[in-house]
């Protein structure tokens, strides 16, 4: 009997093991839901607010890392391109999903070139491409930033509307509102459920890039991205194009989530100009590792878990410290410190498991090595 | 021929993003004073701001030296400082003693946080940098929820109305306001104002961090960073060493932002120190260091250039077509910079 019991409890603690961070939100969760005193209907119709406006975002970050290429930070360059489309419809008077659509195909070629360059830049860095990445992120908002509150508007790249428009004449205001696409794609088929409202249009195109994802992994392409993922040695002798196959998942990356954040900003209907897009890659990666997902390894079921574990703590945070210490703005501290530590503890866990990895492939060796010269 | 050749090494040693700052910084300089600025207001500025950041770039110097790469972890450095300046602050120590107290009580914080910031990354060999950045973001959100609830009450310091928590500025007036600026200052005219005291203070420590990379155990941390494996060979003990240099470099953001602190006026507390590693990375990356080779020169050289470049554009480009592009270049010169350095080919195998 004994024995069972035992290899039980190694089961629960292999699962804790590799499942330290939900398992953490998990509790996190459970104590902060009653504390915030919200009530089920509301919490539920928010997560699922929530799930409307984040997945699409989180799954842009699958490839790259199938291409072992880490978070890819670099996903706020998407960001800004859907950005740039946004303010284009919004100034043309584009609305609804003619608008979205048309915000959706100005920012591809922007996305394309401007993953591209990333791509090239992490081929350069290969080793510490989520750095790199990361710096990237930052290097392009200041580009972008140049573009919007500087050459926006002015006879380079004009903007008539002038509720767009900065009172000086030239650059983006810091709001733009996004009235005339706003929930539209989440209306164009909203079902309530038990006083939830779901917006069944925006889960359908989720569905579809869900379906897309692994689709892709079937593809040729996409065994090669796992290849050069597992090794790009190894992948190269294959005859695999590595930095090419590299180049192109960071592309694929940007272009979802500029499409993503389109979607992301419709729900929300309104743009802060020189915010959204900054903030969008923290909480991007932050939902994912909650999800269980680790730098080398998620899949679809860790955007879905991560963003509703997150943004449930998101949600109750504020309210649970408000309740327990009597002030809302220790929760809000407490929720941004929760979102970095959990990025912190998987990039530890990562390199940790990494090393231990390494450690006992090189111990394999050489005992096998031991074992031929006995 | 051999001139041209040489200029070329030169071109190619120094590195084009370098030449291209530095050149950028002496356009702005001849531009000063023709679009109406004064060039010795400008001068001063930049003495004070060199004067202010250099000691936070100093403290990038040790773990580069280690192999622990670009330490975007300064925050943690900067949390013991902050530590070490309310606390000093609360004693009510007052003038140049409070400085004083304030270094010496944010001593043991640095040390402590640089001991378990040191065991961390020697647990993530190779993957330093990233982790660095969100353990100092980690840190300093935490520390958010401390400055509201540690029992801080010298009332200069905490809110008015409810009497507990710290203001998210602080003034350092009355306190270690100008300690260093104002000790032995020149004044030359009525413009150009040298602060002494800080630039010696600046060379005192970094004589000593010179010292120190001279001494064994600082021979044996360049060893460390450059060939770790040649390094255990020779009987170093690199996990050691490289915790040594950890918690060197957070203690001397702690003295750094000390620094910063007295001549700015503010302690800047929550979200202040977040993105405070960046600009100390770029301005070492500036002058001249790489992902894993920097020196005292690099140091004094790229702070100069980057706070020339951080404390001219706005008052030339202001100037000179009226707007503020300050803010947008600062970011591009910045970020371009550290985007340069990690994507060299040569730098990027250790």
């Amino acid at each position: 009997m004994s024995p069972l019991k035992e290899t039980n409890w190694q089961k629960v603690l292999h699962f804790l093991e590799n499942n330290t961070v939900p398992v953490l939100f998990l509790v996190i969760c459970a104590i902060g839901i009653p504390l915030s005193g919200y009530s089920a209907s509301y919490l539920a119709q928010e997560v699922v607010v929530r799930i409307s406006r984040n997945a699409f975002l989180i799954i842009a970050l699958l490839i790259p890392i199938m291409a072992g290429m880490g978070l890819n930070f670099g996903m706020t360059l998407g960001a800004m391109a859907g950005q740039i489309g946004l303010i284009l419809i919004s100034d043309w008077g584009i609305v609804g999903i003619p608008g979205m659509v048309l915000a959706m195909i100005i920012s591809t070629p922007i996305s394309m070139l401007l993953g591209w360059g990333c791509g090239k830049l992490l081929n350069m860095a290969k080793g510490r491409e989520m750095v790199t990445s990361y710096i990237i992120a930052f290097f392009m908002n200041g580009v972008y930033q140049l573009v919007v509150l500087y050459i926006m508007g002015t006879k380079f790249l004009p903007i008539r509307s002038s509720s767009l428009v900065l009172p000086r004449g030239y650059g983006i205001r810091n709001t733009v509102n996004l009235i005339g696409i706003r929930k539209s794609l989440d209306n164009l088929l909203a079902v309530k459920v038990f006083g939830i409202s779901l917006p069944l249009a925006t889960f359908a195109v989720i569905a579809l890039l869900c379906i897309f994802v692994v689709w892709f992994r079937r593809t040729k392409l996409g065994q090669d991205m796992l290849a050069v993922g597992q090794d790009m040695e190894v992948a190269r002798d294959a005859g695999i194009r590595v930095e090419h196959t590299r180049i192109v998942s960071i592309v694929i990356s940007t272009v979802l989530a500029g499409y993503g954040m389109v979607i992301y900003l419709s729900n929300i209907g309104t743009l802060n100009t020189y915010n959204s897009h900054s903030q969008i890659g923290m909480f991007s990666v932050a939902a994912l590792l909650v999800g269980g997902a680790s730098v080398s390894k998620a899949n679809i079921g860790n955007v879905f878990l991560g963003v509703t574990l997150f943004h449930l703590m998101f949600i109750v945070s504020p309210m649970a410290g408000k309740n327990l210490i009597g002030q809302a703005q220790l929760g809000e501290y407490f929720r941004v410190f929760v979102s970095y530590g959990v990025i912190t503890m998987s990039l530890v866990l990562y390199e940790v498991r990494k090393r231990r990895e390494k450690s006992r492939v090189g111990r394999e060796l050489a005992a096998g090595q031991t074992a031929e010269e006995a | 021929m051999n001139m041209k050749e040489r200029i070329l090494h030169f071109v190619h040693s120094f590195g084009w993003p370098r030449i291209i700052i530095g050149l950028f910084l002496l356009l702005l300089f001849i531009a000063a004073p023709i679009v109406g600025v004064k060039v010795s207001t400008s001068l001063s500025d930049t003495l004070i701001r060199f004067g202010m950041n250099s000691v936070m770039v100093l403290a990038m110097v040790p773990m580069i030296h280690s192999g622990c790469g670009l330490n975007f972890g300064l925050p943690v450095g900067i949390i013991a400082g902050l530590l070490g300046g309310t606390l000093s602050l609360q004693l009510n120590f007052t003038g140049g003693l409070s400085f004083f107290m304030a270094i010496v009580l944010a001593t043991p914080f640095a040390v402590l946080f640089g001991w378990a910031y040191g065991v961390l990354l020697n647990k993530v060999k190779g993957g330093e940098m990233m982790i660095a950045t969100y353990v100092g973001f980690s840190i300093v959100s935490f520390m958010c929820m401390m400055w509201l609830l540690l029992p801080y009450s010298n009332p200069t310091m905490v809110w008015g109305y409810t009497g507990s928590g710290l203001r998210t500025t602080i003034s350092t007036e009355g306190y270690y306001y100008h300690v260093l600026n104002d000790f032995l200052q020149i004044k030359i005219g009525s413009h150009l104002v040298i602060p002494t005291g800080m630039i010696l203070f600046f060379a005192l420590l970094a004589f000593l961090m010179w010292a120190f990379l001279h001494t064994k155990t600082g021979t044996a941390m360049t060893a460390v960073g450059s060939n770790p494996v040649f390094a255990r060979a020779s009987g170093i003990n690199v996990d050691r060493t490289r915790i040594l240099s950890v918690i060197m470099s957070t203690w001397l953001g702690a003295v750094g932002i000390l620094v910063y602190q007295q001549s700015f006026g503010f302690i800047q507390l929550y979200m202040g120190p977040f993105y405070m590693a960046m600009p100390a990375v770029s301005a070492i990356l500036i002058g001249g260091a790489s992902v894993n080779k920097a020196s005292i020169t690099n140091v004094i050289v790229g702070t100069f250039l980057f706070q020339g470049i951080v404390t001219m554009t706005p008052s030339v480009m202001n100037s000179a077509i009226h707007t503020d592009m300050s803010e947008v270049i600062r970011i591009i010169v910045s970020n371009g910079m550290i985007l340069y350095a990690l994507t060299r080919k040569s730098e990027a195998t250790r």
